[in-house]
């Protein structure tokens, strides 16, 4: 049993700009070679008032934007049963279908429901699994997620991220040539939509805390730049430092505990670890030339960052107990932003190849293997899923930033075409609760 | 304190401005001999004509007339040579006017990681911090902030559009 608190509920705007921001939505480009056919019916409903959200439709959206599935339309159906007892494995059979989806929604008195879903091997006409989950009309969304999350992992092995989160900023060009920054936060696909904070001066290095509660980031506000944390429960923030220079690109430590970030006070970019409990600051990075995009390794010993001291930008490690420094980077003449998987073992980055464009990579630290994943020449602030199974990154169209996503294989492609204007650095959340 | 970073700063890495910075206001014939980034030889016109205005050279009129915007190669924060007139002229005003200051925003193109081109607009914007000092302005009248590409000053891609923004805005705070 499964009950959902809804985060976003109490959330706290910092600003009464408008709710409805246009939403971003992901368009599948390429797919796995062959994605396994699905079909998901429409959950059953046996209340009297309509729901707010079509779960079956937000599963089925998942699964197909995932690039692993290809979904049955509605109108192909041949019947829409939500118990066992319906089920006419030949008809799926028939419509291509290698796997179904039911379900059937209950009203659990006042404000509160019940799904129960099942999932079903056609070929085999074996029920592979099934549950039962509490929500509220307005947390059926979340549901739907948390089922889809479900299915992906039972059918791929892969632990699901569909009820992961995004932030990403977006600017706006106004009339009178000023610009409006935007911070947004919204479900993985661009959906439910928020501006968490707004203002006339850049919004930059959005970062997301290992237990998805905080955020912190860059902001002008002030007319300088200044790193800021602010907690998505409460909207509080507070501002953690402002130094006379640069103040950017925060990186939470694994337990939260230690923020690295990038200062300039002492002369020229060098790398901090702050400590968030004592506010003691640690420089750990002692060198003239520029030191910036620290990311922490998944087990807090070392930190990633890109410097120019061998006189291009390429990636280091730095073992932060033994002071060790490595080199990562070998290929091309730019290799910057680094974010590492899970596993510690994929280094995705902004690449640029000997006298090509600014490229998305991925390197496996075991064999040294690199990978160049895109092609469209202006791509950067790549960020990775937490399963590890795709990077989001900002992209162009037609000289307006969009965000886009690949696989780490290349084998999945979407990209998520903005309404308005330019959408850039987008950072995907941790695994949420 | 202030000082002493500076020179800190100087020796590190930034001698090539120092260097460039030096020759230029010894010698107003031959602007290779600073040799900065190579590009010598473009003399800018604005140059002379504030030259040609006279040693006191430092009434706001003239000010208002030298070049504003500085730019920069890619990847690159050596103040080319055709703006060091003009910068002088600006550190002889500021000299001149210990009431004046003057604010530097650095900037990059869109190439490349944004908290990068942060740190090479600020790297851009303390090399023409450098040049206003060493050509007397005092370091309390200039402050610096770098944009990186937050703030192009034209939108569009291709390298004409990405040369101007690779730049130094100076604005006066107080005149």
């Amino acid at each position: 049993m499964v009950k959902f608190k809804s985060v976003l509920a109490c959330l706290v705007l910092l600003v009464t700009g408008s709710l409805a921001r246009a939403e971003l939505v992901v368009e599948v480009t390429q797919g796995v070679a062959e994605p396994s056919p699905v079909a998901v019916v429409p959950f059953n409903w046996s209340g009297t008032s309509a729901l707010p959200e079509d779960v079956a439709k937000v599963v089925e959206q998942d699964l197909a934007r995932s690039g692993f599935f290809s979904a049955l339309p509605r109108e192909s159906m041949l019947g829409f049963p939500s118990r066992q007892s319906d089920v006419y494995f030949r008809d799926w059979r028939v419509s291509g279908s290698d796997y179904l989806l039911i379900g059937r929604i209950e009203p659990l008195g006042e404000q509160r429901l019940e799904i129960n879903f099942e999932l079903y091997d056609v070929l085999k006409e074996q029920r592979l699994m099934g549950q039962r989950v509490e929500s509220t009309p307005a947390q059926l969304r979340d549901a739907a997620h948390y089922i889809a999350d479900r299915i992906f992992e039972e059918l791929t092995g892969l632990k699901g991220a569909f009820s992961t989160r995004i932030v990403y900023v977006t600017a706006d060009r106004r009339a009178d040539n000023s610009n409006r920054y935007r911070l947004m936060l919204s479900d993985w696909d661009g959906a439910r939509p928020r501006t968490i904070l707004e203002s006339s001066e850049p919004i930059m290095s959005p970062t997301w805390s290992g237990d998805g509660s905080k955020l912190a980031y860059v902001s002008f506000e002030t007319g300088r730049p200044a790193i800021y944390v602010q907690y998505l429960s409460t909207g509080k923030r507070e501002r953690i430092q402002s130094f006379k220079g640069l103040n950017g690109a925060p990186s939470w430590s694994p337990d939260g505990n230690q923020l690295a970030l990038v200062l300039s006070k002492d002369g020229n970019p060098e790398i901090y670890v702050l400590d968030m409990r004592s506010r003691q600051l640690q420089r750990v990075t002692r060198h003239y030339g520029i030191d910036t995009e620290p990311t922490w390794a998944p087990d807090g010993q070392s930190l990633l960052f890109t410097s120019d001291r061998g006189g291009q930008p390429q990636i280091y490690r730095l073992n932060l107990s033994s002071r060790d420094l490595e080199r990562l980077t070998w290929e091309g003449n730019y290799n910057a932003r680094p974010r590492l998987t899970q596993d510690g073992r994929f280094l995705a980055m902004v690449h640029r190849p000997q006298g090509g464009d600014f490229t998305i990579a991925v390197q496996d630290l075991k064999s040294g293997r690199l990978d160049i994943l895109t092609r469209a020449g202006l791509d950067e602030s790549p960020s990775i899923a937490p399963n590890g199974s795709i990077i989001i990154y900002a992209s162009q169209e037609q000289g307006k930033g969009v965000l886009a996503a690949v696989s780490l294989d290349g084998q999945v492609r979407f990209r998520m075409p903005s309404p308005g204007g330019d959408v850039r650095e987008p950072a995907w959340s941790p695994f949420l609760q | 304190m202030r000082a002493l970073n500076l020179m800190k700063a100087a020796a590190l890495g930034a001698a090539v401005a120092w260097v460039a910075g030096c020759s230029t206001t010894s010698t107003t014939t031959d602007g290779g001999a600073g040799g900065a980034d190579g590009q010598g030889g473009s003399g800018s016109a604005s140059s002379y004509g504030v030259d040609g205005s006279g040693v006191s050279g430092s009434d706001m009129a003239d000010v208002n007339q030298l070049q504003t915007v500085f730019y920069f190669d890619f990847d690159q924060s050596v103040v080319k040579q055709d703006g060091f007139a003009d910068l002088e002229a600006h550190a002889r005003y500021l000299s001149q006017n210990p009431g004046a200051s003057v604010r530097l925003e650095g900037h990059a193109d869109e190439r490349g990681t944004r908290e990068y081109n942060i740190a090479l607009g600020e790297r851009r914007a303390n090399a023409v911090e450098r040049l206003l000092i060493v050509n007397g302005a005092s370091a309390s009248q200039v402050e610096t902030i770098s944009y990186g590409e937050e703030k192009p000053a034209v939108m569009g891609q291709g390298e004409a559009s990405w040369a101007q923004n690779r730049r130094v805005e100076l604005k006066y705070v107080s005149r």
